[in-house]
């Protein structure tokens, strides 16, 4: 990468509105997303005056805006940025922060904010974004000065993507933003206060391969760490060398193949039966770069108690949070799997491997073959995404939603490329994929991006088409509708006595909707229509939507229900 | 680990900076621990600032408590400590009706006795300050309560711990 001009230079007097845009420039921020408004106008203007070196992308709500820098962020593992004005621009960034923040997105948030002098007067749209963000932001703060721009962006681009990535939101105030001052732009190399990686300690590293040299029923689950790490080599080479069999949490899809050997499939909630009933089985359990979340690990007093568990993990209040561990080994995943390789033996856990294919048989048996081949009329979420694998030879980057679509997106789809399965796993905030398809498709052209979303999220940020034909993002979006929130009805139907409380939808025409944006659009209602529907949307160079009209009370399974141990999980 | 509920004094060095309580504060609100005592002040080191934090809680919460104060980003150290494991104090004041100091001469003594101060003392009434032990200062609160306190006010806890904090090696080692 060159080096941005506006780095490292003699100081220049300028306004703070444009030390800002150049310091995004300096940060090697090549496009953001945002929604203009009063008291961020002055830095509007300057993103037009540079338009040719960053480039705006205007969402239709301030919502897409970080969804859409999530995105971004995800698939690219660059810094993802949204912009928005005070008062109800800034609060409607929110979701997106928290997500952002429960998900390790790095992403740098900028509001503006009324004049300083105006703080605390509960003048027009004047909100405490700053307290608002406070407990889902890594860190925050409210510029009043310009001479603190270029100080603060640095701290907060530094902070956004080192050690544990995470969400960081900058307020500035319209007079900082005017004021003029010398500007000089550095990066920010470390704060005295702040370890972003703890150090990988080699007696850590040596009692973590100790145990697993000598385990018999070894496992790996593994979470989005391994990919926030850039470790996924060391990662493939270290099962592939101790021969164990790994599963993935939500966040962790795509870091190795589907197809790879040792990919025993998801864990959790509605992941798959050999590794949740195996969990309780394996006498070593080596956790890499997740966090225990309860959708992981169902009951925690039945989780793994008989398994002597290892923890590699970047965060140090992850460990011993939700599960005890035995040995910790902190510090960056690239790192400690490297340090861990040679110190493990060769093996291939043969037998114990057979488990986990005995029991895949019985789910394929009972679950898979119905979702993805199935012979009943009614269209299933499975077959779906079955077809987009087949037609994208599964290289499609897969942005889903939150519900139904989103457990059987990240059950079926086949993930050949890491960084390939982008979804709101710690929150699920419905209305993610819209907008997050947005920035995952500008961060990386070169990739076909799938945005799966039920009728229910769909809805919750269909705005966003709205920016799709503006800027023409050639993204697919298909949408499963099954004219319910399908998740919700599930669990009426199985734990409500079927009280169908408020989850019908009844829908518009949606592809009367996606015409009306001028974007392609076509439904799918029979068996017989979906593969050239589908190949139809993958052919297309522009934007596509692709309704397809499911079966309407079809469930998801296997599932752990809530409360349950991660054995108990059911089949049906 | 412990399991018993007990008194924690957690102490934290951070850098001097606005919305650091908002963001320490919020860790205890949303898993509902009630803050017992909190006090903040200048620490041994300029510009650092010192939060004594007072919790009632088990061991394995206090913990995990110490790792998400330590994960923000300008908390440079938290520790926690038993009662045992630090020197601590409170500071307690008492406004009271001067015409008593002369009326009942059984105050006099009780002054005496606690070892408190009198701050103050004008025609209408007079300040006592006491520092020490919680246990001793409500000890005389509940004797000066019989004969009516005017005003009552109690710091946080301060302590200091027996143990060396290597906070300006800390520091130091970051310089380098």
């Amino acid at each position: 990468m060159t080096k941005s001009k506006y780095l490292d230079q003699p100081k220049e007097r300028i306004s703070g509105c444009e030390a800002l845009v150049r310091c995004l420039i300096a940060e090697g921020v090549d496009v953001l997303y945002g929604y203009p408004g009063g008291a961020i106008m002055p830095v509007y203007d300057e993103l037009f005056k540079y338009q040719d070196e960053i480039h705006h992308v205007l969402t239709r709500h301030e919502q897409g805006a970080t969804h859409a820098a999530q995105g971004y962020a995800r698939i690219s593992g660059k810094i993802g940025v949204a912009m928005a004005t005070s008062g109800p621009g800034a609060t409607n960034l929110i979701t997106g922060i928290a997500d952002a923040q429960i998900d390790s997105t790095p992403m740098v948030c900028i509001t503006g904010q009324v004049p300083s002098h105006l703080l605390g007067s509960d003048a027009f749209q004047e909100t405490d974004i700053v307290g608002i963000s406070t407990p889902v932001t890594k860190w925050n703060h409210q510029i009043t000065k310009a001479s603190e721009i270029p100080e603060v962006m640095a701290k907060a681009f530094y902070i956004a993507k080192s050690g544990r990535p995470g969400p960081v939101l900058v307020d500035i105030t319209k007079d900082a933003q005017f004021e003029e001052f010398d500007f000089q732009y550095k990066k920010c190399d470390g704060i005295r206060s702040y370890i972003p990686v703890p150090k990988t300690e080699e007696s850590t590293v040596k009692a973590a391969a100790d145990l697993i040299n000598n385990a018999k029923k070894p496992m790996i689950v593994w979470g989005q760490g391994v990919i926030l790490g850039q470790a996924e080599e060391e990662f493939k080479a270290v099962i592939e060398k101790a021969g164990i069999p790994s599963a993935w949490t939500i966040m962790g899809a795509s870091a190795i193949p589907t197809s790879h050997p040792l990919n025993v499939g998801m864990v959790g909630m509605h992941g798959n039966y050999a590794p949740n009933v195996l969990t309780n089985e394996c006498d070593v359990l080596i956790a890499i770069g997740m966090r225990f979340d309860d959708r992981v690990t169902g009951k925690l007093d039945e989780y793994a108690k008989q398994a002597k568990v290892i923890h590699f993990e970047i965060d140090p209040a992850e460990v011993d949070k939700n599960v005890k561990t035995d040995v910790a080994v902190l510090g960056d995943s690239k790192e400690s799997l490297a340090k861990l390789l040679p110190l493990l033996n060769e093996n291939s856990h043969t037998e114990w491997h057979q488990k986990f294919k005995d029991l895949l048989a019985i789910e394929y048996d009972k679950v898979i073959k119905d979702d993805l081949h199935p012979t009943k009329e009614g269209l299933t979420m499975g077959e779906v995404l079955n077809q987009i694998n087949i037609q994208s030879e599964g290289k499609a980057a897969i942005v889903s939603d939150v519900g139904q679509h989103q457990m059987i997106a990240c059950r079926y789809a086949e993930f050949n490329e890491t960084r390939g399965n982008i979804t709101s796993g710690g929150l699920g905030t419905m209305g993610f994929a819209l907008p997050a398809a947005i920035g995952a498709k500008m961060a990386a052209p070169q990739r076909e991006v799938v945005a799966i979303i039920g009728d229910g999220g769909y809805q919750m940020t269909i705005q966003e088409l709205g920016t799709i034909f503006q800027s023409k993002i050639p993204v697919k979006i298909v949408v499963l509708n099954n004219e319910f929130l399908g998740m919700v009805r599930q669990w009426q139907q199985l734990f409500f006595d079927k009280r169908y409380a408020s989850t019908e939808m009844t829908n518009p025409d949606f592809v009367t909707i996606a015409k009306g944006y001028h974007i392609q659009a076509t439904r799918v209602t029979k068996r017989e229509e979906l593969a050239d529907a589908v190949a139809e949307m993958m052919a297309s160079k522009d934007a596509y939507f692709l309704e397809v009209c499911v079966e309407k009370e079809n469930n998801v399974f296997p599932m752990v229900p809530s409360g349950a141990s991660v054995s108990d999980i059911r089949l049906s | 680990m412990d399991k018993e509920i007990k008194l924690y004094t957690i102490s934290v060095y951070t850098e001097n900076n606005i919305g650091l309580l908002n963001r320490i504060s919020a860790i205890f609100q949303r898993r509902q621990i009630n803050i017992e005592s909190l006090n903040i002040s200048v620490s041994e080191i300029e510009g650092v600032s010192r939060f004594t934090i007072v919790v009632n809680m088990d061991e394995v919460n206090v913990k995990k408590i110490i790792g998400q104060i330590e994960k923000q980003i300008e908390v440079i150290k938290a520790y926690y400590h038993t009662d045992e494991e630090t020197i601590y104090q409170e500071s307690a004041m008492f406004k009271i009706k001067s015409e008593l100091l002369f009326e009942e001469p059984q105050i006099q003594n009780i002054i005496k006795e606690s070892n408190a101060q009198i701050v103050t003392v004008n025609t209408k009434f007079f300040v006592l300050e006491k520092s020490g032990r919680r246990h001793e200062i409500e000890l005389l609160y509940r004797e000066l309560s019989a004969f009516g306190i005017m005003q009552f006010t109690r710091s946080g806890r301060i302590s200091v711990t027996k143990q060396p904090m290597n906070i300006s090696q800390m520091l130091a080692a970051f310089n380098n």
